[in-house]
């Protein structure tokens, strides 16, 4: 198992730095002139923007600008704005609000989506579960963005149950739709993916015998059936943050919430690489650990997996 | 000794023959061509009414696509601001939209950009990925650690983010292509995984040892003997894809980032009804059905070619 971690880890590492590379590189390709924009129309002195230039680096080419930014990365100093704020608290303003929209997105997804995949494949082929099966398929073919334009149009104006868009303080009940749509898509993912697993245990040998020697069905349904089929469910359910927080653009637009997507677009039309990059290089840190915990997590649940 | 005579104990071991399952395999008629994996996935498909109605509509929006005169002869770009939000009426069944377009035709000529996206990217994202993931899974060693990690690496990058980064580079030349290539080049790495365990487990089989045995080496057997026996998860995966990518396109377009303006599409289309939605819900709902009910065609495929081509899953 430490062999294995270890393993894991290290392979991580050139991910990390080829993910960050390319973005840095991407974002070092954007066109138009940031530092010509400060200056407004009546354009920078020559010495002014040659001062710039040389505290961000600007002079230097691409590999030499991608090692200093590592290396502020490294010390936790992820730069200056071109306004001269500090990234980091550009991050401090942002990522809480996807993190929070993402973490109810995943409690929504996850307690919905097992509870119908459940019933679904238990009765499978049975009314409910062609009806939720077709659902689910409309869930995944609608875009994400028509979801959110019809559920804000139908319960937030037309029946005014919910806030239309989030409030400053965060508030349970304003992020509630806008969870809902982001998690939307996962959720019919995770309904199939329960409902598939638990109709393949439901007829599997050990429930049988748990039946057969007399267990009640809800004892056989949540230690055998359940506990069986949830491994794959649960490594979807751990991968799915970081894909939420870095899908969580278009959710965001939509109610307007001021979080990582919208804060990022914004950055890269006006080509603030130092918040571009470094909004990247936390969600690629995101996925990375949540793909080695949900890695772990497999051998945890799963005694039959044995990492050597 | 008499054969009728059964002594305690061996009462199981005989059986009349046609209480055992023999009879029906000796019914089956030796000049019968041997079923294949496809052939006998079609028969199961043949029966099921999801893969005819997921068929008519793949078949409708690429005719839609391919000849969108044969559904309309009005132009989706000739609009006049005085029917702006105008309800449908006789010969304009949808109505308009703010603009004034018709809304009929811009959704029958809106599937060709939609289509066209989806197909191209998954060919492209099916090419890349099948030679990333064969060479991957054939070599194995050092090869298949280098793309595993390359792979890995798209895998981190979030997509839309980086989408919206790389359509900004080509923010001057957008065209059809852009869009394409921006989502093969996020798009296969999944088809590579898939086609690398594929063809690892194929190439264990007896057959591959026999083939090699026979002469037959590298790319070769590659080719003719592994490929194709790994050819389902992936036939699977890149019809589900096909509809994903369409969805992907609209994501794009209703970012401002996707499709140039000058291309009539259903993702930008439904982005512009999202301020009229409150006085014509017509804008917004016949661009989003049509895509709706384009990729819920690719999706539905996937999903019952893979129960056809999953022995296990069939009654």
């Amino acid at each position: 198992m430490k062999r294995y971690v270890g393993r894991r880890l290290l392979q991580l590492i050139p991910v990390f730095f080829g993910a960050t590379f390319l973005i840095f590189a991407m974002v070092y390709a954007l066109p138009g002139d940031p530092i010509a924009a400060l200056g407004g129309d009546k354009g920078l002195p020559p010495a002014v923007r040659a001062a710039i230039e040389r505290e961000y680096h600007l002079d230097q080419p691409l590999l030499i600008q991608y090692l200093y930014y590592l290396k502020g990365i490294f010390t936790f100093d992820f730069g200056m704005t071109f306004s001269g704020r500090p990234v980091v608290e550009v991050m401090a303003d942002a990522f809480p609000w996807t993190l929070k929209l993402a973490l109810m997105a995943i409690v929504f997804e996850s307690v919905f989506g097992i509870l119908f995949g459940v019933f679904a494949g238990l009765r499978r082929g049975g009314v409910f579960d062609s009806t939720v099966l077709v659902l689910s398929l409309f869930l995944i073919a609608i875009p994400v963005f028509v979801i959110g334009f019809l559920l804000q149009f139908i319960i937030g104006v037309k029946l005014g149950w919910l806030p239309v868009t989030v409030d400053q303080s965060m508030s349970f009940k304003s992020m509630l739709m806008p969870a809902i749509v982001l998690g939307a898509v996962s959720f019919a993912y995770i309904l199939r993916l329960t409902r598939t697993e638990v109709a393949e245990n439901a007829t599997a040998d050990y429930v049988r015998t748990a039946t057969a020697k007399g267990l009640s069905r809800p004892k056989v349904v949540v230690r055998h059936i359940l506990r069986n089929s949830l491994i794959p469910v649960i490594t979807f359910i751990g991968a799915d943050l970081g894909a939420l927080m870095g899908g969580a653009i278009v959710t965001e637009g939509i109610f307007n919430i001021p979080g990582v997507g919208g804060t990022m677009y914004k950055a890269i039309f006006q080509g603030e690489a130092a918040t571009v990059v470094s909004f990247t290089t936390i969600l690629v840190l995101v996925y990375i650990f949540t793909s080695l915990i949900v890695d772990l997590l497999y051998a945890a649940l799963d005694p039959r997996i044995r990492y050597e | 000794m008499s054969k009728d005579t059964i002594y305690p104990g061996q009462e199981h071991s005989f059986s009349d023959i046609d209480e055992t399952g023999l009879g029906a395999v000796d019914a089956v008629p030796d000049d019968r061509p041997p079923a294949s994996l496809f052939g006998e996935a079609w028969r199961q498909l043949r029966r099921r009414p999801i893969f005819w109605i997921s068929a008519a509509l793949i078949l409708l929006s690429l005719l839609m696509a391919l000849f969108p005169q044969l559904f309309t002869s009005a132009d989706p770009r000739y609009c006049v601001l005085k029917h702006s939000l105008e309800a449908p009426g006789p010969g304009h069944p949808f109505g308009f939209d703010k603009q004034g377009c018709d809304i009929y035709a811009r959704t029958i000529y809106g599937a060709r950009a939609s289509v066209s996206v989806g197909v191209l990217s998954m060919l492209l994202s099916v090419t890349i990925g099948v030679i990333m993931g064969s060479i991957a899974g054939y070599r194995g060693g050092w090869a298949d650690s280098l793309l595993s990690r390359v792979t890995d690496i798209f895998f981190a990058i979030p997509f839309v983010l980086a989408a919206i980064v790389i359509m900004q580079i080509f923010k001057e030349s957008r065209t059809i292509w852009t869009v394409v290539i921006v989502i093969s080049l996020f798009g296969w790495p999944q088809i590579a995984r898939i086609c690398r365990s594929a063809v690892i487990e194929a190439k264990q089989e007896e057959y591959v040892t026999a083939a090699r045995a026979l002469g037959s080496g590298g790319w070769a057997n590659m080719l003719r003997h592994i490929l194709p026996n790994a050819a389902a998860p992936i036939i699977v995966y890149a019809t589900v894809a096909l509809g994903s990518y369409i969805v992907t396109e609209a994501t794009l377009s209703f970012l401002g980032i996707g499709l140039p303006p000058t291309i009539v599409s259903w993702g930008a289309d439904i982005a512009s009804a999202r301020s009229v939605l409150r006085q014509a819900p017509q804008v917004l709902f016949f661009p989003a059905g049509a895509l709706a009910m384009t990729v819920l065609g690719f999706i539905m495929m996937g999903d019952v070619v893979r129960d056809a081509l999953d022995p296990k899953a069939r009654k």
